[in-house]
């Protein structure tokens, strides 16, 4: 791996944002707009909930985690995608970056994508709802590194997705992460689930890491467990994901079909 | 010395066979063009080439050193197409250092700047690449795929769709280029005259298969025809009734 290479298809996208202000304007907005709905929420559940009683912004908290797992997912996924829609994708698979080098370019700068919409809401909260993340302490940085984990083994999927069945993948990439949503266990504990629906939600490291989210904010203290298995899971998916990655490139150079990914 | 040799390449996909076992070589500094009706193998030739499509059998050499599958000697070879576009937001500028960097060209402000005023980029430098006119861009796209001094140069109809000035203005700089730079150079088009001045040798492919090769002269005078066009014609509408 060449990190002069990795620093290239970075700098192609950061120009990219650069470029455009209505983009970043788009960047920030939508995690804007749902932090504000939630606090408002969180807000309204906290003044007459008893389950909320004690833990204010528990909802909210949750709603920003789990912006943080959208936009780096998303983030990946369009990363992907401007190369589609900008017929470049080609000129990238004969240039001598490697597919490892792609993987990497587009982890790092996703990760500075979601930090440009999320840090101005996530600062608007504390001041807004006297809500902080700090609240969670040291584990928020292992929940983080989870969540972002799990936002890239999404991307990647889809992604390999778009590789081997081209642009009309597309609207899998935008509702990706509709679809596990529900057995993330973000806004309820994972107990609301039917017996069977709750193995399957275990399975996954958002069930994890959202009990713990809760349990740190109730109980003021981190069970180490839960982070460790959810990092665990990630570590399983993230393997599966690459693998699958890897996998379709290989298909698409058989069949033909990068070029029409590409043009 | 052969630069690039391709030996019995063939691609099937499922009962199609798109490539049927073909060779051919280009040597150091030769220009060898493919020519052929649309969906004769050419374009699937280029990708095998450029890694794009997994050959299903045969190989490609670089300096008489058979390609692996990933194969790693991409950063020698470069590629343009007008089917294939640079990111339309950045600016031109934005774009090269952008590809320098991606092909470890040594010295990129140096090599962008020669670049520059060899195809007469300055009045375009600072404009995005999505806002040039295809005569602008093209120029813009060949300054991509001789960025790192290619000694192995794919073109895909490097002058479609472009008017007669700015087509002239493109070959005659791969005619100086080649003058300059050790190059092997393949190329794909369906301009005759373009073909004729171009290339030291050329391949006629149709349904996958070589079906006649030599000089553009050697071609006009073995088959009795005034032009390359002639020829072209002939072959392609051969038993086509």
């Amino acid at each position: 791996m060449k990190i002069r290479r990795i620093l290239s298809l970075m700098l192609r996208h950061l120009y990219l944002i650069k470029a455009s202000f209505p983009r970043i304007i788009d960047l920030i907005y939508w995690p804007t707009v749902q932090i504000i709905l939630w606090g408002f929420v969180s807000k309204f559940f906290t003044m007459h909930s008893t389950y909320f009683n004690n833990t204010a912004g528990i909802i909210l908290t949750a709603a920003i985690l789990y912006d943080f797992l959208f936009r780096s997912s998303i983030s990946y996924n369009m990363l992907f995608l401007e190369e589609i829609w900008s017929r470049n994708l080609i000129n990238l698979f004969v240039s001598p970056l490697k597919i490892s080098e792609i993987v990497v370019a587009l982890t790092c700068t996703a990760l500075i994508r979601t930090l440009i919409g999320l840090v101005p809401a996530v600062l608007i909260a504390i001041p807004l709802f006297g809500i902080s993340l700090m609240d969670l302490g040291l584990p928020l940085l292992l929940l983080l590194l989870s969540l972002y984990l799990f936002g890239i083994t999404l991307g990647l999927l889809v992604t390999a997705g778009l590789v081997r069945f081209g642009p009309s993948f597309e609207n899998i990439a935008w509702a990706s992460l509709f679809f596990i949503a529900p057995l993330g266990c973000i806004y309820y504990p994972v107990e609301i689930l039917p017996d069977w629906l709750q193995v399957v939600a275990l399975a996954l490291p958002l069930a994890h890491i959202f009990e713990e989210t809760r349990s740190i904010l109730i109980t003021n203290t981190a069970n180490y467990m839960n982070i460790y298995n959810a990092l665990m899971l990630n570590l399983v998916y993230l393997s599966i994901a690459l693998l699958t990655f890897y996998r379709s490139f290989k298909t698409a150079k058989i069949k033909g079909s990068l070029i029409n990914v590409g043009e | 010395m052969n630069k690039l040799s391709i030996n019995n390449l063939q691609k099937k996909f499922g009962s199609f066979e798109a490539v049927k076992k073909i060779s051919f070589s280009i040597a150091e500094n030769q220009t060898v063009a493919l020519l052929g009706p649309n969906g004769c193998g050419k374009t699937t030739t280029i990708a095998m080439i450029l890694g794009l499509i997994t050959p299903t059998s045969g190989s490609i050499s670089i300096n008489n050193q058979m390609l692996k599958k990933d194969h790693h000697y991409l950063s020698k070879m470069n590629f343009a197409s007008p089917y294939v576009e640079l990111p339309k937001k950045l600016t031109v500028l934005e774009n090269l250092k952008v590809y320098a960097m991606m092909y470890e060209v040594p010295d990129t402000k140096n090599r962008i700047e020669q670049l520059v005023e060899e195809l007469n980029l300055a009045p375009i430098l600072n404009k995005k690449t999505g806002e040039l006119s295809s005569g602008q861009r093209n120029r813009v796209s060949l300054a991509k795929s001789i960025i790192n001094n290619p000694e192995i140069l794919l073109l895909d109809e490097p002058t479609a769709s472009l008017d007669p000035d700015t087509g002239d203005f493109i070959r005659t700089f791969l005619e100086n280029y080649k003058k300059k730079n050790s190059m092997a150079t393949l190329l794909a088009s369906h301009n005759m005259d373009e073909v004729s001045r171009l290339s030291d040798y050329v391949l006629m492919m149709k349904e996958g298969s070589i079906i006649d090769e030599g000089t553009a002269l050697n071609l006009i005078s073995k088959h009795g025809k005034e032009n390359l066009e002639q020829v072209f014609l002939k072959l392609v509408r051969q038993n086509e009734n």
